[in-house]
């Protein structure tokens, strides 16, 4: 599990060995992962583009990365070693690490966080997310354009709006593309477990669910559906060994350029605490190749929301939607506000389930 | 909800904890604690989808990884039983090199398709409706481990070899005494132990899932352990304690889907709460049910 780590420590050693004089200088970046760097999804996928900037700047900076760190307690203690250690700037690139990472930037003022998919900011924390709404808008229309029992089901990590939005943004583009269509949802309390994942896929499918939209980090749902002939999409990763069955799409997780930017104004010592939220336009959500056996006119109808998407002539959550609960949210032709959606904590019309607290 | 669906798929998911806690029962029953569980079910599980992709055999897959489990487990039994290292530091040990191994053999496997494992339907009873596609309409690992359980079973109630196992696991002193080589049971406990958590592991990376992912047991060795103590060092229970362990993650993941209105968090941890409960009653009645020399070291003084 540490050998990303020994290796990191060892050239670390090396390159402190060779250029004494410089070590203090260079800029030292940490990154901190909840699951294993190649677990196919999204720590492998933040692991990538930190290679990927690591890459940009060569010597110019030395990089540091310990994967699968719980999110709690533990990841007090690594933020904590990794600020003592010398880190100038530690992206966490979990939800769960938001308050770890808030607590220990409060006793380390002069080292700077980067904060994945949270939404909390201090002075020395940024946070930064990706609109992977967006993308579940297409991945949703194709899911829903596709089920033939009209039975979609969702896979949920953790109850938190990210996900919350995904399900909500999933499922009323399924119902633009099949007013009947039901949603499913089941929680897993994990972002990385590939058997619970499969069970879970299993259970869906016993259901009469057909098209599975996940929402944890392995290919072991698409593992399961490619074995009874269901169809899922790639989710942080493009997953094309999966394509043509049972991958359609997939929503990609471009995080390189916000990478080499952020590490950029370390160097340029321009860095402030930002909280940003980019989508497709911005190019942090990609939408891999349409795969399967997809119509010509759902696949135009798709890659057309998505260039609206990209262009902001369309935002996924446009009224009129009413919440689960049959009360207003959104009047005809009302656009969210980003406010609402970074703490969505309820489920839109038609979705039966309960979000669980 | 089909419960046909839900028995078969309740079978699927405890077979691999199944498997790895009937091989730690013995283990334990001749007084080796071994916490490696996990480690060797990991190892188990990477080399078992090497063997079964490079041969395109899922069976040649399942003895590659048993057998690479019980040499790895063998590692374990010479550092205690021979060197006498504390077996819990062992252990735990034994958990992280697995882990680590698996990671470094496993990386070129990423992303790679396992061979399928045909359905084994047992002639006759197959066709039973209801019964028969809950119950015979398995892989042929499932009722490998079923027949273990039984072989177990009866092999330390019924045959010399297993009072032997249980008396040096009772009292190694007395079975040394008696002439039995102790370290040599131990060593042949913890072979087969070995041997089985590897199985329980392919399981997961053959059948389960069906793929290599680093870390994919996710902490299965660690509720196999639980089962073992949950089971109170018998084999029925060791099979009631894996089919609800895995039957209630099965039934919340379904009753999820099917949109039942449930409190998930009370039934995910209801089969913990048994433990407990099923330990504070052992203890009242005053019957231990551990071996009695679990976890300690022998060492022939003459």
């Amino acid at each position: 599990m540490k050998r990303r780590t020994l290796l990191a420590s060892a050239a670390m050693g090396l390159a402190l060995a060779a250029a004494p004089a410089f070590a203090q200088d260079k800029p030292k970046i940490a990154f901190v992962y909840v699951g294993p760097v190649n677990d196919g999804g999204w720590s492998q996928h933040h692991h990538e583009a930190a290679v990927k900037m690591k890459e940009h700047f060569g010597d110019a900076i030395e990089m540091v990365e310990q994967e699968s760190v719980p999110e709690g307690a533990d990841a007090e203690r690594v933020l904590t070693q990794m600020a003592l250690s010398g880190a100038d700037l530690i992206f966490t690139t979990s939800f769960g690490y938001m308050d770890p990472t808030i607590n220990v930037a409060a006793k380390f003022p002069d080292v700077k966080f980067e904060h994945a998919t949270g939404y909390k900011t201090a002075e020395n924390v940024s946070a930064y997310s990706a609109r992977f709404y967006e993308g579940r808008a297409i991945t949703g229309y194709l899911a829903g354009a596709m089920t033939k029992s009209n039975k979609i089901g969702y896979i949920g990590s953790f109850p938190i709006p990210e996900v919350i939005r995904g399900i909500n943004s999933s499922f009323l583009h399924a119902k633009k593309a099949n007013p009947d269509v039901e949603m499913s949802v089941v929680w897993l309390s994990t972002w990385f477990d590939p058997a619970k994942e499969a069970d879970a896929t299993q259970a869906l499918l016993d259901q009469g669910v057909d098209v599975v939209l996940a929402h944890t980090d392995s290919t072991a749902p698409l593992s399961v559906l490619e074995k009874a002939g269901g169809f899922g999409f790639g989710q942080a990763g493009d997953m094309y060994d999966y394509a043509p069955q049972p991958r359609l799409s997939s929503i990609i997780d471009e995080w390189a350029p916000y990478y080499i930017d952020r590490v950029q104004a370390i160097i340029d010592g321009t860095w402030t605490s930002q909280n940003v939220w980019q989508g497709i336009g911005d190019g942090m959500v990609g939408i891999g190749e349409i795969t399967g056996p997809v119509p010509e006119d759902v696949k135009s109808t798709v890659l057309k929301m998505k260039d609206d998407i990209a262009a902001g002539t369309y935002h996924p959550f446009t009224g009129p939607i009413n919440k689960q609960d049959g009360s207003a949210w959104l009047a005809d032709g009302e656009v969210a506000e980003d406010g609402v959606l970074a703490g969505m904590d309820f489920y839109v019309e038609g979705l039966t389930a309960e979000i669980p607290n | 909800m089909d419960p046909v669906l839900l028995v078969a798929s309740i079978m699927v998911s405890a077979t691999p904890i199944l498997l790895a806690a009937i091989g730690e029962m013995v283990v334990e029953k001749a007084g080796v604690l071994n916490l490696g569980v996990e480690g060797m079910m990991i190892t188990g599980a990477v080399v078992g989808f090497a063997a079964a992709v490079s041969t395109g055999s899922p069976v040649i897959g399942f003895a590659a990884a048993a057998l690479a489990s019980a040499v790895l487990s063998l590692s374990f039994g010479f550092l205690t039983q021979v060197l006498l290292s504390n077996q819990v530091a062992t252990g735990l040990g034994l958990t992280l090199v697995g882990l680590g191994l698996s990671a470094l053999v496993g990386a070129s496997f990423e992303g790679v398709r396992a061979p399928g494992l045909g359905k084994l339907w047992i002639p006759g009873l197959a066709e039973i409706p209801v019964i028969g596609p809950m119950v015979f309409r398995h892989d042929f690992m499932v009722y490998v481990s079923l027949a273990l359980v039984a072989g177990v079973w009866a092999f330390l109630k019924y045959t010399r070899a297993g009072l032997i196992l249980r008396a040096v696991g009772e009292d190694h002193e007395s079975a040394h005494a008696l002439g039995y080589k102790v370290v040599r049971v131990r060593l042949a406990a913890i072979f087969f132990g070995g041997a089985c958590a590897g199985l329980g592991g392919a399981y997961v990376s053959l059948v389960r899932v069906p793929q290599w992912t680093e870390g994919m047991t996710a902490g299965a060795g660690w509720i196999a352990l639980a089962i073992v103590v949950f089971a109170s060092w018998r084999p029925l229970g060791v099979l009631i304690g894996a089919y609800l362990f895995g039957g209630v993650t099965v039934l919340q993941l379904n009753l999820q889907a099917a949109g039942a209105k449930v409190p998930v968090e009370l039934l995910s941890m209801s089969p913990y709460v048994i433990t407990i409960l099923v330990l504070v009653v052992i203890s009242a009645r005053g019957v231990h049910g551990a071996p009695g020399s679990l976890g300690r070291s022998f060492h022939a003084s003459t």
